[in-house]
């Protein structure tokens, strides 16, 4: 549960909620980036992903350490990647500002 | 990715085995990993195998799913059952036993009990069906905590009425102290918890060098990070120094995130008092929701039994998150008690001593025991 999963930033998202799309293994999720402020994290920027928030902000390096360490879990990680996957962070329903979801096989990563 | 092999370089793991060899010499040193997320890596890893005689890690109580006593599984069981509640949970809960089962069994029963991976699935659950009442399970330290706050002001914001949080969240300081207090236990110094650092900061444990004169290094999880905070634990007792030091500078900042503990303080304050698996009543040791969110409080808006339920006499837990003994000294470890039919919490969560133990620090044990422990 203590897990973060890490992800790239690949776009800030308007409105309100505080959401952010990540790349995680090749497949594009929302995050909510609340515990950040303004300014503090942006496109390009990688950061653990802990119960759908971003947790922390991590360079390259760490976040290539953290998914290694995360694969050598084995079914946890499948499980733990599949549950990010599963989840829907958008309380209300958002106007995709980018691509439509990656439907990209969840263990080809694995 | 030639960085990542860097911290698992076995010349590098050597190496620093052997300052930690050198360093001890002919002294004995017990060092206690807080976090869960340490005692997994350290028994993926074979860590305890590499080191010398002379250096014994214990397992701490920093697995937030293993320190939920019985009873307040069954006062989430009792909302789950109430009619009209959709009970969401993390998946690691569904299994920890009670005294009355665990959530699984209740959902088998007829309890809409649903998995969700963040508190903002179980709010958005909560909007997408207005005619039911969702409850979300909030457990976790400081590094869990904050999203749940965050969720609750969204929920506040958007005023989504059928939508509440049974806290369960708990604070690290409080069972460091209570451990230190423990006359079980003679520790030498600690690996500080990486992940709930990066929210709190390193100074919460000042009272650690200052009170008790014990040495704390926050450590990454890497191998060889926890190799390095056990040289830089060694070298300030060698030293003369006690103090704390940040192993995890990759992510932990001195004055943790602002940003979290602010959200922290705006939702939540401190219980007078919260029971611990194992380690009994702590003060002061879990969040409760302020007043202002008293709509959103899932244990003003239910009949939470809240009664205290005894430990199983065969379940050692208790023993195992003070460190007291080690996972396989329990007397129903991997017989009675397993990953599959857990009966104790520890068995329950990945990030706990006995499960990460039961399914890599075995084989490296049996290993090591059969080449008569051979070192690195």
């Amino acid at each position: 549960m203590c897990l973060g999963i890490p992800g790239q930033i690949v776009e800030l998202l308007d409105g309100d909620e505080q959401l952010a799309r990540v790349e995680v293994t090749g497949v594009r999720r929302t995050i909510n980036v609340g515990l950040f402020d303004d300014g503090e994290i942006g496109v390009g920027d990688w950061v653990l992903i802990h119960v759908g928030f971003a947790m922390s902000k991590i360079d390259e390096e760490e976040a290539a350490m953290a998914l290694s360490s995360l694969r050598m879990m084995g079914q946890g990680y499948d499980e733990e990647i599949e549950a990010l996957l599963a989840s829907r962070v958008e309380v209300r329903e958002q106007a995709s500002a980018s691509e439509p979801e990656s439907t990209a096989p969840l263990r080809s990563v694995g | 990715m030639k960085f990542v092999d860097e911290y698992r370089d076995p010349a590098a793991a050597r190496s620093l085995v052997s300052r930690i060899t050198d360093l001890a010499g002919d002294d004995t040193f017990k060092f206690m990993e807080v976090c869960g997320g340490h005692t997994h890596t350290i028994y993926r890893h074979g860590i305890e195998h590499v080191l010398p005689r002379t250096v014994e890690l214990v397992h701490g109580p920093g697995c937030p799913v293993c320190v939920i006593p019985m009873g307040r599984v069954d006062d989430a069981i009792a909302v789950a059952e109430t009619p009209g509640v959709i009970f969401t949970s993390f998946g690691d809960m569904m299994r920890v036993p009670g005294g009355n089962g665990n959530l699984l069994e209740a959902k088998a029963r007829g309890a809409d009990v649903r998995f969700v991976y963040s508190p903002l699935d179980a709010l958005r659950i909560a909007v997408e069906h207005p005619d039911r009442e969702v409850v979300f399970f909030a457990v976790g330290f400081e590094t869990t905590a904050p999203s749940t706050a965050v969720t609750l002001c969204k929920a506040r914001d958007d005023d989504v009425r059928n939508f509440s949080v049974f806290s369960n969240h708990v604070t690290i300081v409080p069972p460091i102290k209570a451990i230190l207090e423990s006359p079980d236990l003679r520790l030498d110094g600690f690996l500080g918890p990486g992940h709930v650092s990066t929210v709190i900061g390193n100074h919460p444990y000042r009272f650690v060098p200052q009170q008790y004169g014990k040495p704390l290094v926050t450590a990454g999880f890497e191998p060889l990070d926890i190799l390095q905070a056990i040289v830089m634990l060694l070298t300030q007792i060698r030293e003369g120094r006690c103090e704390i030091e940040n192993q995890y500078t990759r992510i932990v900042r001195d004055e943790g995130n602002p940003r979290a503990l602010q959200i922290l303080a705006e939702v939540f304050e401190l219980r007078p008092h919260f029971e611990w698996r194992g380690l009994g009543f702590i003060s002061q040791s879990a969040l409760k929701l302020r007043p202002e969110f008293a709509p959103w409080d899932a244990e003003l808006r239910y009949a939470v039994p809240g009664v205290r339920v005894a430990d199983p006499k065969a379940c050692q837990c208790g023993e195992v998150l003070k460190g007291v003994i080690k996972p396989w000294e329990c007397k129903v470890f991997g017989t009675a008690c397993t990953p599959e039919t857990p009966i104790g919490t520890c068995m329950v969560s990945s990030e706990g001593a006995c499960a990460a133990y039961y399914n890599f620090g075995r084989l490296h044990r049996e290993a090591a025991v059969s080449l008569g422990r051979a070192s690195a």
